[in-house]
């Protein structure tokens, strides 16, 4: 009893906060979806399907797929540089291997903001790199290296790597590299070994770099709003749009409620899959 | 068999590319020329234009307040979070877990809209105590997350020999448990530090009009094209506090003896 009593107490300082600001305000993003919106700005009184109903505008439609199309593929580009250089760092030296693990968190400890700047400014319209581009003939008179999916690829795969890169090595460390030996004596040439030896032992690890990047990824703003066009918006971009241009917070709401849904689908799912008693025999 | 050295050149690859964009700035920071594309000569003139503009040091103040004490909090919220997770095992800690975890993988542009809908619909005025409270909220999942591995490889016969030689529980995590986790428990408030500094997308819903941080002002003056060089020069002084906070938070993660 006392014992219980105890957990409660040392347990309400964070579950009170958390349920009060992270929970409670997921809630209220749905309930608030269901407001009228007020022509001033603000949210109304009653109830009013509006907001909902906007969501199925083809225009969004459109914009979730891109949102789903820029995450999917920054996804997959993350995993397959990470694969390599997750090997790579497991076979360093282990004075090596902590050093190396530094300069690859280091540029994820450096401002976010001012690292998007810095590829704004790199791949800016009169910049030494399209210029180079220009006059290899690479990139045509009127092509711009900004603006376009490439360039939010680019830069979200920048941001999002090293997310890829650490569960990756970790997986990797304990990773038994007898086995792509193993695989090589018996004849495997060294991609093959990579791929049927090395990727389903760091199985794990993949699941983990697949889920902490394409779920921030969905609701990327910064990225495309600054490298980006208006062909590339993204999900966020529209929720920042009708918060703060148009003053639209149930609108705001209901595309917010959107992407929580979207985004929480693949949490609970990795949760039930990550409890052993639920499936037992995993291949 | 040489393994091959596919690999290892990829992995150096990717550190260049990693550094281009910083190395990119810092260069441009001394550029005389207004324009990143033309090299205008070696100048520090950026750096002086910095110390004239006061809404850049007031920005700065901002952040700081806001990432100490939202850090502070955090590291008490977020170690007694690890704490009981880690000792007991129970329904309540089943939820608590999850609501731990939310944070971590929560976008960032949700939290930040979740949260302002909830100061709307409370009434509360958006202002630097909004944004601290946002800041402390992701912060205790990242205190958390760290002090939990160092609890992992933590002694707690250590704990039980105290409390066998007569101290109490209260004695016992004063004297023992806080000292050995005071490692771990400031390397998670440095990195709740660092992500409070970073923090643009969050503070910007949850701002209001009013008072500005350095990422909100950056990026403001980024859209502006306002003072574009000036951005370089900040940016790299910013990179060598970070390098330094880096430094010192793998002093204090490094196990003992080693």
């Amino acid at each position: 009893m006392k014992n219980s009593r105890r957990e409660w107490l040392l347990t309400s300082p964070s579950l009170l906060w958390l349920a009060g600001l992270v929970l409670a305000p997921l809630l209220i993003v749905f309930a608030i979806a269901f407001r009228p919106a007020l022509p001033a700005g603000g949210i109304g009184e009653g109830w009013s399907l509006d907001a909902v109903r906007a969501l199925v505008d083809p225009v969004y439609l459109g914009l979730l797929a891109n949102t789903v199309a820029v995450s999917a593929v920054t996804t997959v580009l993350c995993i397959l540089v990470a694969l390599p250089v997750a090997l790579a760092m497991a076979r360093l030296a282990p004075k090596w291997r902590s050093r190396v693990l530094l300069l690859v968190i280091v540029p994820f400890w450096t401002n976010f903001v001012i690292r998007v700047f810095a590829w704004q400014q790199i791949l800016h319209a009169q910049g030494a790199l399209a210029e180079a581009l220009r006059w290899t003939g690479v990139l045509g008179e009127n092509d711009r290296l900004l603006g376009n999916f490439a360039a939010v690829v680019l830069v979200s795969v920048y941001t999002y790597l090293p997310f890829a890169i650490l569960p990756l090595f970790a997986a990797a460390e304990k990773f038994d590299f007898h086995l792509l030996d193993a695989a090589r004596d018996l004849g495997a040439r060294p991609f093959r070994a990579f791929v049927s030896v090395f990727i389903p032992g760091v199985r794990q690890g993949m699941v983990t770099a697949l889920l902490v990047v394409f779920i921030p990824m969905l609701g990327s703003y910064v990225v495309p709003d600054m490298v980006g066009g208006t062909g590339t918006q993204m999900l966020g971009n529209k929720i920042a749009q009708r918060n703060f241009n148009d003053r639209n917070l149930p609108e705001a709401a209901a595309l917010s409620g959107a992407l929580t849904l979207l985004v929480l689908v693949p949490f609970f799912l990795r949760r039930r899959d990550a409890e052993p008693s639920a499936n037992p025999e995993k291949a | 068999m040489r393994p091959s050295r596919i690999p290892t050149s990829i992995l150096w690859l990717t550190l260049v590319f990693f550094y281009l964009p910083i190395g990119f700035l810092v260069m441009n920071s001394f550029n005389s020329s207004r324009f990143a594309a033309k090299w205008g000569g070696f100048s520090l003139r950026w750096y002086e234009r910095l110390t004239e503009r006061a809404d850049i040091l007031a920005a700065l103040g901002n952040s700081v307040r806001v990432a100490v004490v939202a850090s502070l909090a955090a590291m008490v919220l977020g170690t007694t979070a690890a704490l009981v997770l880690h000792r007991y095992r129970s329904r309540l800690q089943s939820v608590h877990r999850v609501l731990v975890a939310v944070p971590l993988v929560l976008p960032d542009i949700l939290m930040g809209m979740s949260l302002l809908l909830l100061f709307v619909s409370l009434g509360v005025a958006l202002n630097l105590v909004t944004v601290t409270v946002a800041h402390v909220t992701f912060c205790i999942s990242y205190v958390a997350l760290v002090v939990q591995a160092r609890l992992q490889d933590f002694d707690f016969t250590m704990v039980e020999a105290a409390r066998d030689l007569g101290a109490s529980r209260f004695q016992a995590f004063r004297k023992v448990t806080l000292p050995l986790l005071a490692p771990g428990i400031l390397a998670g408030g440095l990195l709740a530090f660092t992500l409070s500094i970073d923090d643009y997308v969050v503070t910007y819903f949850v701002k209001g009009p009013g008072a500005d941080t350095l990422p909100t002002l950056v990026y403001s003056m980024i859209k502006k094209s306002r003072d574009l060089p000036v951005i370089n020069a900040l940016s790299t002084l910013m990179l060598i506090l970070t390098f330094a906070v880096v430094a010192l938070s793998q002093r204090l993660v490094r196990p003992v003896g080693s």
